[in-house]
């Protein structure tokens, strides 16, 4: 039996920022994580990290708004002062801790403009930045002497007495099942992108850590907001970072016009990643479009400019299409990209279950509401893992020593996964999943309607019961099983599915992501509400909760 | 189109299991990369396949492997590249890692290099408040280095480790120079003394390319170890076999016109070293009695004045 203060779900950017803080406090703190840390999906994060930093004359308060006009005025108003007022101090201690952001003339950090800001605030490494800052926070863990359960993939949570008090793990090496007890749990497991196909998150997103929360009984808020990111590279998805229209690239449709000016006149290619994603839709619907694309040009920027600053987004231009980027538009549309709902939490992280703590994608605080603006999600990450730890760090000094049922959690999973094993022949992981998630696509797009959000409800339903009565695992080894793993995470997947439908079908409005054709107007009098759901002994319970708002009263949002 | 692939099956975990290979044939999209292919594999022939992959954006690094040979991120690599008319690519781990099944390799090997190079920033004096002031070409210059994602393919095909396990390993050595060159590093002199020091440090590359070659993300591991060596000879370290190898050669050219064998031998060890003379000792004797050895007195180059020409130019232009 393993024991520990603290257990960090996930070693992306949120879990080990909250990992060195609980370190630093002096916690017994773990990290487990199904890949090894530097493998974690914050490496995709490309055009870089939002802060206001107010002693260079920039204010919080307008990266507050527009952070909340960004989310369509569904996110909490007292979380977003804490994201935006936090911030500077945020990304300067990443800074001091040995990330190589972008400088100014004066040898201080340098900015980029973002989407759906008019200041140019945005700090980057190249269009590496996630990347950057994962390498420099696995150093600090290595630093700090972290523990770390590599290849270890949580299958359940231990809860005692209605807390939450350790995991259930998979150690992949072994095919082993061990029990690990933490006084505390942070769920930073990442987002759920996986759900849909196409989408432009790594194979890993397959939200995990959403349904593992969801079923120790902590709600699941927002979850219809998913984001569609503008400019995903055509077939395979792959993403090209918004750092490309930051620096001045266009956005042409077949007839070699801006669009944007129809649809955004003020902030062109830079409005909110909702608003041009649906003109690029438009565009594309209304046969403008080329092959289901519409084209990204960078060529006006010049080689020298896009190979020093954009030199992944030609990297990957060059390899998946054959593309140079100083000579051709490249072909983008809209994908989706991530999952603004999450594990419903305060500021503090604090989830409604005692123990379990949530951060970063997997979390909603909510910072994003309807739509998150581009380089906030690394801003989130860094921001409310530390205060989850912090707030754990205050939560496990209170925990007591109590009776441990985790040897049976750890029999009745040792059952259920040689059960899983054990099964006739029946569907394979790969073809519940490729039905779900391309389902999932069409009836929870760019753009729904109740029949689609209905298709997509029975579908589920369908995918879920298919996986019940037949998934078939065909791996029977110890060995690093990932049939094994695949199909445990399927069934997180169709949690996430399930989640992300019944919250669709709750909002009776349009709203920043979730924009309905049959019903396209946002309704303020109605749904400035929060839909969360809730697992129920049968399907699924819902309910709403009110957005917190603070100085800022919701208005039409142009752009 | 189709791809033919031939993968090294291996499960140590299995009692008796020996290494073979086993042949897959399937009908692939013709913009497939190879990792396309071999998730195909796994979620349409056989689920038994163990690999690893995550992003498929050449970013996370996780599905580095051997393809005909040579180390590559297969996730970057099209099936169209390597084999346009269906030609069978042989898909192995890579090399110098312990295979833990299949096309999955222990990360120890790796990691554990990683960490003797105490990889993390150790500045002298942290600003109270703001950032370290750093001008942009500084930081700039470190993204080379920082473009590394430690996928591992420098150290599979690296050639030193093959014979000595030890060496700290081109990956890391280039985190290494990462922190060197970091103005906001307070402990450069110390990292280079003890890269410069060390068994398996900077002096034990052997200049083979190999990392160079295989590196996705265009790390140049070997650029960074030959800056390292520069760099810890101008802060004075040169009271090392690979200093005095460099020095010796670069004089004997300069005098003769061309290597004199013998006396690198001997200048490398340092003159005054009695145990590795005795080591040498018998390497001569028996060169001795199969005639390779070389001679005592170094033959001259023809055009020697030519060479020292060329030295005058190069010397001049540094200056």
């Amino acid at each position: 039996m393993y024991e520990h203060d603290l257990l960090i779900i996930g070693a992306g950017l949120a879990g080990l920022r909250a990992a060195v803080e609980g370190t630093r406090n002096g916690l017994k703190t773990a990290v487990i994580t199904k890949v090894h840390p530097v493998r974690s999906h914050s490496n995709a994060a490309q055009g870089g990290i939002n802060a206001p930093l107010t002693d260079r004359g920039d204010e919080w308060e307008g990266h507050a708004l527009d952070t909340i006009k960004g989310s369509d005025y569904l996110a909490d108003q007292d979380a977003v002062e804490i994201m935006s007022s936090e911030a500077g101090e945020a990304v300067l201690e990443m800074e001091r801790m040995g990330v190589i952001f972008s400088r100014g003339d004066d040898g201080r950090l340098g900015t980029r403009r973002f989407g759906g800001q008019k200041v140019a605030r945005t700090y980057f490494v190249g269009a590496i930045t996630g990347s950057a800052m994962l390498h420099v926070l696995y150093e600090q863990a290595l630093k700090h002497g972290l523990q770390v359960y590599e290849e270890w993939f949580v299958t359940s949570l231990i809860k005692e007495e209605g807390a939450v008090r350790g995991v259930i793990a998979l150690d992949l090496k072994t095919g082993e099942l061990h029990a690990i007890r933490a006084k505390a749990v942070v769920m930073a497991a990442g987002g759920a992108g996986r759900v849909f196909e196409p989408s432009t998150n790594a194979l890993i997103c397959t939200g995990d850590g959403l349904a593992l929360a969801w079923r120790a009984g902590a709600p699941l808020m927002d979850m219809e907001m998913i984001q569609y990111h503008p400019t995903t590279l055509a077939r395979t998805g792959i993403l090209l970072s918004e750092a490309a229209r930051g620096e001045g690239a266009y956005l042409l449709n077949s007839e070699g016009k801006r669009f944007m000016e129809k649809y955004a006149p003020d902030y062109m290619e830079l409005a909110s990643r909702d608003v041009v994603s649906r003109a690029e839709q438009t565009e594309i619907d209304e046969g403008r479009g080329i092959d289901g694309n519409v084209l990204l040009d960078l060529r006006h920027l010049g080689r020298d400019f896009i190979e020093q600053r954009l030199g992944y987004l030609q990297e990957v231009a060059v390899e998946f299409l054959g593309i140079d980027l100083a000579e051709q538009p490249v072909p983008i549309r809209p994908g989706m990209h991530y999952i603004m709902g999450g594990i419903k939490t305060n500021a503090n992280g604090e989830t409604e279950v005692p123990g379990l703590y949530a951060a970063g994608e997997c979390a909603n605080v909510s910072v994003h509401g309807a739509n998150r603006l581009g380089a906030n999600s690394l801003l989130d990450t860094i921001v409310f893992g530390r205060r989850a730890a912090v707030k754990s760090v205050e939560y496990v000094k209170t925990v007591g020593e109590s009776g441990s049922n985790a040897e049976q959690y750890l029999k009745d999973e040792k059952k259920r996964l040689q059960d899983l094993l054990d099964r006739e022949p029946g569907h394979r992981t790969a073809v519940i999943r490729n039905e779900m998630a391309a389902n999932m696509t069409k009836g929870i797009g760019v753009y729904r309607d109740q029949n689609s959000m209905e298709m997509a409800d029975a579908m589920v339903d369908e995918m879920r019961k298919k996986y019940d009565s037949g998934i078939y695992v065909q791996d029977k080894g110890k060995t690093f099983n990932t049939d094994l793993m695949s199909a445990l995470e399927l069934d997180f997947m169709l949690d996430c599915a399930r989640s992300v439908v019944s919250g669709a079908l709750m909002r009776k409005e349009s709203r920043g992501a979730h924009f309905r054709t049959d019903m396209p107007d946002r309704d303020d009098a109605n749904w400035l509400k929060h839909t969360l759901v809730y697992k129920a002994e049968e399907g699924v319970r819902t309910e709403t909760l009110d957005v917190v708002i603070t100085q800022w009263q919701p208005v039409k949002r142009v752009y | 189109m189709q791809a033919n692939l031939k993968v090294r099956r291996f499960n140590p975990g299995e009692p008796g299991a020996q290494p073979r290979f086993q042949e897959y044939s399937i009908d692939v999209h013709p913009d497939s990369t190879i990792l396309d292919a071999l998730i195909q594999v796994r979620e349409e022939v056989d689920g038994t396949l163990a690999l690893r992959c995550s992003c498929r954006a050449s970013i996370c690094g996780s599905c580095g492997m051997r393809v005909n040979g040579r180390a590559r991120l297969v996730c970057k690599t099209r099936v169209e590249h390597l084999a346009p008319n269906g030609e069978q690519l042989t898909i192995e781990p890579m090399g110098n890692q312990r295979v833990v099944k299949d096309l999955v390799v222990s990360l120890d090997t790796f990691f554990n290099q990683i960490k003797r190079i105490t990889p993390y920033m150790q500045p002298d004096k942290e600003p109270e408040h703001g950032e370290f002031i750093a001008s942009n070409e500084s930081m700039t210059n470190l993204l080379t280095a920082m473009n590394c994602i430690m996928c591992g393919c420098c150290v599979s095909d690296c050639t030193v480790l093959e014979v000595d396990p030890n060496f700290i390993g081109p990956a890391a050595l280039a985190k290494a120079w990462r922190f060197t060159e970091d103005p906001r590093d307070s402990k450069r002199n110390e990292r280079l003394n003890a890269l410069n020091n060390e068994a398996g440090g900077i002096w034990d590359c052997t200049r083979c390319m190999q990392c160079v070659e295989v590196c996705p993300k265009e790390v140049a591991p070997m650029e960074r170890i030959m800056e390292m060596r520069d760099a810890a000879i101008e802060a004075g370290n040169t009271n090392t076999s690979g200093y005095r190898h460099t020095e010796s050669m670069y004089n004997s050219v300069k005098k003769h016109g061309r290597l004199d064998e013998t006396r690198l031998a001997i200048d490398s060890a340092g003159w005054t070293n009695v145990p590795r003379m005795l080591d040498l000792a018998p390497i001569g004797f028996k060169a001795l009695l199969r005639g390779k050895m070389p001679p005592i007195l170094p033959h001259k180059a023809e055009d020697k004045q030519k060479i020292k020409d060329i030295y005058e130019k190069v010397e001049g232009e540094r200056k």
